[in-house]
């Protein structure tokens, strides 16, 4: 009996697209709550991490609800992409998106207001705009506990389950993810393809965290001590 | 030439005294320290002309610009104030080679001339060996160099230094004031340097301002002010001795005499205009203004006895310390044997007893 490996390809290909669009809305809605002051700043820090508390039905529900055919985004992407958003391997994208997303807001801010103010106030008076000090200065010294973030948000993004099955399904060769899969599996009494997508993702959730942990351990090096 | 005056008031906190600065100067060519201990506003005001913090009120020119005015509501932000800024911890930038750090600063330079003037800093500075390696691979010296190179590479209109020689032992100090005097002669660049060590004033400053509690008390030469302190706050701050309490017991205009009271001994000092009889009033005598002998038999005219609690053997001068707040200073090797006798005999030259 051949494992159809189809799923864990595509939890592969899910994970690391919804981890490159987090990194993005993540970084810049990191260094926003880490630099700026503005009205409802505590709200929108709250919104951010409220997926990961959020049961996924609920969460699932809403984005149901926010992205069906029936809704203005919904329409709007059927209109610019010629099909629907919901049940498709897309729609697995943007349902890790909301579990990985506040995960690196979190590291990622953290990881921005931990780099020591006198560098960026160095850069500033030595005639950096705060575009140029954010690219070289502020992101390369927290740079390995972005990845670390990162990191860990591709791990997460790989084991989404609720969300993904509410608002992707379960079309086996189209968007049936390792974790849906896995599920399935287990229903329908087949232990042996249960068991190795098991080990492997296990494996792999494990390299990744070893991963971010080498990578947190030891932020400069010699550097750091020199201060 | 840079103006200042500026107002910044900080409530008070569950934690910390209310604090308020409030001071007004002006720095030309040269270097111009701002002493004050910890706490009285001085690296405030350098953060407030680099535009770090902003004041409440007052204005800020450097040249001819407005870097700050309250009413105005002008606040330029730090990269458009041209003021280079030696931090306390230098502040290179870890993941960068030396020479990074020099051509990021360098950056607002026409790209032409930055890399000629990038390899021109690393030579002036004595950094050329090292221009590869990291901050972190560095001497303390180097990282100082570096910082100082860093804020001169773009032509600032002013240098700012806070507390640059603290935490340095003496080799490094010496080395940090001889680049200062270098900078001082080669960039012409107003130097602003922020200080707590009457030592580095000496060393460096051409024009001094003393700050108190977030007030300007004196300005002046480092040696007009240590020879007449304002009041006896900047004496205490200068760290001077022979700050004494006297009482006036007697004035007498006609033969520029004043009989003064210090605890059960009686003085004669000048004349002291302005003065009552009664009033009491500090007096100031500098250390190598004083003699002593050994003492034998009663005391002489304007003489007070004393107990010599300890020397201090500096290369340049001795030090001897009395009981009741005195310090006598006279070249090394002027008087055999110090620490023999315990009890001498001060005497105070009346002429150069002052009132503070």
């Amino acid at each position: 009996m051949g494992i159809d490996w189809f799923p864990l390809w595509l939890s592969l290909r899910v994970a690391a697209i919804s981890t490159a669009i987090a990194l993005a809305i993540g970084l810049w809605l990191a260094w926003t709550l880490a630099n700026r002051s503005f009205r409802g700043k505590e709200i929108l820090d709250a919104a951010v991490t409220l997926p990961l508390v959020l049961p996924p039905t609920v969460l699932g529900y809403y984005l149901l609800v926010l992205l069906g055919r029936a809704s203005p985004i919904g329409h709007l992407y059927e209109w610019l992409f010629g099909g629907p958003l919901v049940f498709t391997w897309q729609a697995a994208v943007v349902a890790s998106l909301f579990h990985s997303t506040p995960l690196l807001v979190k590291s990622a801010r953290a990881a921005l207001e931990s780099v020591d103010r006198s560098y960026e106030r160095a850069a500033r008076n030595l005639g950096a705009t705060e575009l140029r000090l954010f690219w070289r200065i502020t992101l390369p010294l927290a740079r390995r506990s972005i990845l670390a973030a990162a990191a860990l948000a591709f791990a997460r993004s790989l084991g989404d389950f609720g969300v993904t099955l509410m608002i992707a399904g379960n079309i086996p060769g189209r968007t049936q993810t390792v974790s849906v899969a896995i599920y399935d599996a287990v229903e329908a009494g087949n232990g042996a393809t249960a068991r190795i997508l098991v080990l492997i993702i296990s494996a792999v959730a494990l390299a990744i965290l070893t991963l971010a942990n080498r990578l947190t351990s030891n932020p400069f090096g010699p550097r750091q001590a020199s201060l | 030439m840079i103006q200042a005056r500026i107002r910044k008031q900080y409530a008070p906190g569950p934690d910390s005294a209310g604090f308020s600065l409030d001071f007004e100067f002006q720095a030309a060519a040269g270097v111009t320290v701002l002493f004050g201990s910890s706490g009285s506003g001085k690296t405030l005001t350098l953060d407030s002309i680099a535009g770090f913090i902003r004041p409440d009120e007052g204005r800020i020119l450097l040249d001819d610009q407005i870097l700050f005015d309250g009413a105005a509501r002008v606040h330029l932000p730090p990269r458009s104030r041209h003021c280079g800024y030696v931090f306390q911890n230098y502040a290179l930038f870890p993941h960068m080679t030396l020479r990074q750090n020099l051509e990021f600063a360098a950056e607002r330079a026409p790209s032409l001339g930055r890399h000629r003037k990038v390899t021109e800093m690393l030579e002036k500075f004595h950094l050329t060996e090292v221009a590869g390696r990291r901050p972190y691979q560095l001497s303390g010296g180097q990282k100082q160099r570096c910082s100082i190179a860093r804020a001169l590479i773009g032509a600032p209109r002013v240098l700012l230094l806070d507390e640059p020689a603290r935490g340095l032992d003496a080799p490094l100090r010496a080395e940090l004031y001889s680049v200062l005097r270098q900078v001082r002669q080669d960039f012409g660049t107003p130097i602003l340097l922020v200080t707590h060590d009457t030592e580095e004033c000496f060393e460096l400053a051409d024009e001094m301002v003393v700050l108190r509690e977030g007030r300007a008390v004196q300005n002046g030469t480092p040696r007009k002010i240590f020879e007449q302190p304002a009041n006896v706050d900047v004496a205490r701050l200068l760290g001077l001795y022979n700050v004494l309490p006297v009482e006036i017991r007697s004035l007498d205009p006609g033969r520029n005499t004043s009989r003064l009271r210090y605890q059960e001994f009686e003085l004669t000092g000048p004349y002291f205009p302005g003065r009552l009889i009664g009033d009491q009033v500090w007096i100031f005598v500098r250390p190598d203004q004083l003699s002593v002998a050994p003492r034998n038999g009663r005391t002489a005219f304007n003489q007070i006895p004393a107990t010599l609690l300890r020397t201090v053997e500096k290369p340049e001068r001795l030090r001897l310390e009395f009981s009741g707040d005195i310090a006598v200073e006279m070249p090394p090797g002027a008087i055999e044997n110090v620490a023999s006798v315990k009890e001498w005999v001060i005497e105070f030259p009346s002429r150069d007893l002052r009132v503070l």
